[in-house]
């Protein structure tokens, strides 16, 4: 069929932040996949606490120490985050290579105190079905930590590289997003594990 | 024109002083540059795959990964049938000694679980990633290197299961594996181990190509393709995307706490130690009764594309077409319970989940009528592919009349596990997905192929697959009000079930010749079919106006849609958006709801990464059947393939 030009889109930007680029839907979709999968990991414990007289089974609830200390640098890490975003937005390379260093230290001092909190937790994975829930939801927000850890990581070194401009901060912005996830994702499992069974 | 077709807000809060806009290289040429068979060569070259198996591993066209995703489906289609087959052969007649129970176990088991994971559910998906880009006018899928990741996973688990059942190690706890009978203390062995991985293979690929269906819809729509004009499969398939993403992650959860119960001892269905087995039937049916719809909503769009083509006139109430595929992809996550009614629930739960059963009949009901209404109003041509669509109408609405008798609890708990449920069931999958699919193979083979199938061998499909299809399911209904349950290798000539089974039998192997007659028919069309040109049928969305087969490009300038049925508005010429690259793989990416031209963006390169990414994946999956090390050990190297696939490479992608 013939062709008829009507519009001009040679002049358009390359790239772009937010909700404007596809990467940010790519990750909101996968943001609520996985949330959807916390979801029912969180109805599959509370499901058991109620069909079970006693609960936590035969074990007393895990120590607050580690994992409130978690949650707290956790929370505190979303400063940090915000302003990776923001200097991102306004593609400020010295900052952002500041800001991505000093979230993947958070990352690793987060991942360390989380397996301090694995080894507080009173109960074996195998220990019965109380043990197995504690388990599996720690162990999911740990394999989201560590996966956004890693993405900060490789993310950081590549804004050492000569790659490291242009769409490459729109990554940047993309990154902060997920890691807000993170720790979004994290509190109601907080709640959950560590103060649910004192109430 | 342009300031509805453009959005002009800066992409930061830097406004022009963002890298964004730079002004492109002006040695690299542009499309308003070049014209004709010229430029249509330049960007295929571009949009191309290497060649050699190398090339052919690392193409993330979305039509050769669409393709392969067809393919692959059809052959598990085959597989399921033939073990349907051999499962009826046994059936014939009463104390068959064909094959024993261990075997027919496998054999029900496989069935269930390839037409339902590798046949189902791919499918739908298989056919949106091979023609949503086309349908929205865009170069290719969202996310291209995810994709061509999720068509080997998905092909190694679906390899998996089948080379495991070839070693005797065939899953052999039903298509849903309920626990305790899969769990470790009743299926010792590595059958259900399998089983459970496979389903996280198959989910993770679903998921994957559910994003990408989402993100193409929203971000890559040709400039102009507003909400209301977006064609009607795309709605489906798109609404589709979001029943997998909230209904996937439960199975997957499902499976993987199967599997852990199994391997390292948890005790998340083991009521022993706190655990409970209805969890693992409610985490499953939280998916499983979602997946009926994940089946049947884009076969609704087949259906949608085809009759608005054939009846020759715009869809009939598109606005309720829309909103019923809505309402359904909502309401399909109320019904679980009614797959538990005999598992002894509160009453009122059961109330609850009956009649949100009979509710759904409603917006399906709509979606009916308005396409019997589009069909009334138009001057329908009966070609192979509207006769399939007439099929679906028939066995369709007759599987759901047998829905709403078994919402009811009375009836239910009555013919629970029965015949009269794989009846109703075999009506509305194969009703509700096949015919609808087989119509979409012979209305999209020729975009496919370039070539037409054969009408006169079409039509003998259709009526020996409509008549073999109704002797196989339709005395089911009465075997099993007579009490035949489910799931029997065998029976008694005293039961009385005899006549019946045979006569089941007879018509399956009158639906396994009308698929050999497919078969046939594809093959030879492939060869000798008529040439078919851009668009043989005469009908309206824009994947018509792409070659057939399609260019690597797609489009050689992206369309600019004006019309709900773009071919039908534009007769003359079609208006397109220029500027965009010839040398590099540059798409446009619109706004959400007005599809305004936002920005040119950069789309992957093939690579071998992702496939690798793949292999690793398959390496720690299958692993980790023996040992959870496996887990551990392929970290690591899935951070290293996965650094692979998203470092950056060469200067050309470095530019952008």
């Amino acid at each position: 069929m013939r062709q008829r030009p009507v519009l001009d889109v040679s002049e358009l930007p390359s790239y772009a932040f937010g909700a404007r680029s596809p990467v940010w839907w790519g990750t909101l979709a996968f943001c609520t996949l996985e949330g959807t999968g916390f979801a029912l990991a969180v109805g599959a414990y509370l499901y058991l606490t109620f069909i079970n007289p006693q609960w936590p089974l035969s074990a007393p609830p895990p120590d607050l120490l580690w994992s409130s200390l978690h949650s707290i640098v956790l929370i505190l890490s979303v400063w940090p985050n915000q302003l990776a975003k923001k200097n991102g937005e306004h593609e400020n390379i010295q900052k952002v290579r500041r800001d991505l260093v000093i979230m993947s230290l958070v990352g690793v001092v987060l991942l360390g105190l989380r397996v301090l909190e694995f080894g507080t937790l009173h109960v074996r994975w195998d220990q019965n079905a109380y043990g197995s829930l504690v388990w599996t939801l720690l162990a999911l927000h740990t394999a989201h930590l560590a996966t956004d850890l890693v993405d900060t990581i490789v993310l950081a070194a590549l804004m050492f590289t000569r790659h490291g401009h242009g769409k490459r901060f729109s990554d940047v912005a993309d990154n902060s997003f997920y890691w807000n996830f993170v720790v979004l994702s994290w509190l109601p499992i907080y709640v959950l594990i560590y103060w649910a069974p004192r109430m | 024109m342009n300031d509805m077709l453009l959005d002009r807000t800066p992409v930061s809060p830097i406004g022009e002083a963002s890298e964004a806009y730079a002004p492109a290289d002006p040695s690299e040429v542009r499309d308003h540059q070049v014209d004709g068979p010229e430029l249509t060569a330049r960007l295929a070259k571009t949009w191309g795959t290497g060649s050699g198996i190398v090339g052919a591993l690392s193409t993330v066209d979305h039509k050769i990964i669409g393709r392969r995703y067809i393919i692959t489906a059809f052959v598990f289609l085959f597989l399921g049938g033939l073990s349907a087959l051999a499962m009826r052969l046994q059936l014939a007649r009463p104390e068959s000694q064909l094959m024993g129970p261990d075997l027919y176990n496998q054999l029900f088991t496989m069935h269930g679980t390839t037409m339902m994971f590798l046949f189902g559910v791919p499918i739908g998906e298989a056919l949106a990633v091979y023609l949503v880009p086309l349908m929205v006018g865009t170069r290719n899928i969202a996310f291209p290197r995810l994709n061509a990741f999720s068509y080997y996973v998905y092909l190694f688990g679906g390899a998996l299961i089948w080379i495991a059942f070839m070693l005797n190690v065939g899953a052999d706890v039903g298509w849903f594996a309920y626990v305790p009978l899969s769990g470790p203390e009743y299926s010792p062995g590595k059958r259900a181990d399998i089983w459970a991985q496979m389903i996280t293979f198959t989910e993770l690929s679903a998921l994957a190509v559910a994003v990408e269906i989402v993100v193409t819809v929203l971000k890559q729509r040709a400039p102009g393709m507003t909400l209301d004009r977006i064609p009607l499969f795309v709605w489906a398939v798109f609404v589709n995307s979001f029943v997998i993403i909230f209904a996937m992650p439960a199975v997957m959860l499902a499976s993987t706490m199967l599997i852990l119960d199994r391997l390292v001892g948890t005790h998340f269905y083991n009521p022993a130690e706190g655990g409970d087995a209805l969890l693992y039937q409610h985490l499953f049916w939280f998916f499983g009764h979602p997946e009926v719809y994940i089946i049947f909503l884009p076969a609704t769009g087949f259906v949608s594309a085809i009759v608005v083509t054939f009846a020759r006139r715009q869809a009939f109430g598109y606005l309720p077409l829309v909103l019923s595929l809505i309402a359904t992809g909502f309401l399909s996550f109320g019904l679980w319970v009614h797959h538990m009614f005999t598992t002894g629930l509160p009453q009122l739960g059961a109330s609850f989940f009956t009649a949100s059963s009979m509710l759904i009949a409603i917006p399906n009901g709509i979606q009916i009528f308005c396409w019997i209404a589009t069909l009334w109003d138009g001057r329908p041509v009966f070609r192979t592919p509207l006769l399939f669509v007439l099929g679906f109408f028939f066995i369709f609405v007759a599987g759901g009349l047998s829905g709403i008798m078994l919402a009811s609890v009375p009836i239910d708990t009555q013919v629970h596990d029965t015949y009269f449920v794989v009846a109703h069931f075999h009506y509305v999958l194969i009703g509700g997905n096949v015919f609808p699919l087989l119509g979409a193979v012979y209305y999209w083979f020729p975009k496919f192929t370039g070539r037409m199938m054969s009408e006169r061998l079409g039509k003998w499909h259709f009526w020996l697959a409509f008549i073999g299809f109704n002797i196989t399911f339709f005395p089911m209904h009465i075997s099993g009000l007579m009490g035949m349950p489910r799931r029997v290798y065998t029976y008694q000539a005293e039961m009385g079930w005899g006549t019946l089974n045979l006569i089941s039998t007879l018509g399956g192997l009158l639906l396994f010749a009308s698929f050999v007659l497919f078969l046939l028919n594809v093959v030879n069309s492939l060869r000798k079919g008529a040439v078919a040109g851009p668009n043989p049928w005469g009908a309206g969305t824009l994947e018509w106006l792409a070659a057939s087969p399609p260019q690597p490009q797609n489009f050689d300038r992206i369309p600019v849609v004006t019309n709900r049925e773009p071919l039908w508005a534009e007769r003359e010429s079609m208006p397109v958006a220029t500027g965009l690259s010839v040398e590099n793989r540059e798409l446009l990416v619109s706004t959400v709801s007005e599809a305004r031209a936002d920005t040119r963006q950069s789309s992957p390169e093939p690579s071998l990464w992702p496939f690798l990414s793949a292999v690793v994946t398959a390496a720690a999956f299958i692993g980790s059947i023996f040992t959870p090390w496996a887990v551990v050990w392929a970290g690591p190297a899935l951070a290293i393939v996965l650094i692979g696939w998203f470092w950056p490479k060469g200067a050309t992608e470095d530019r952008k």
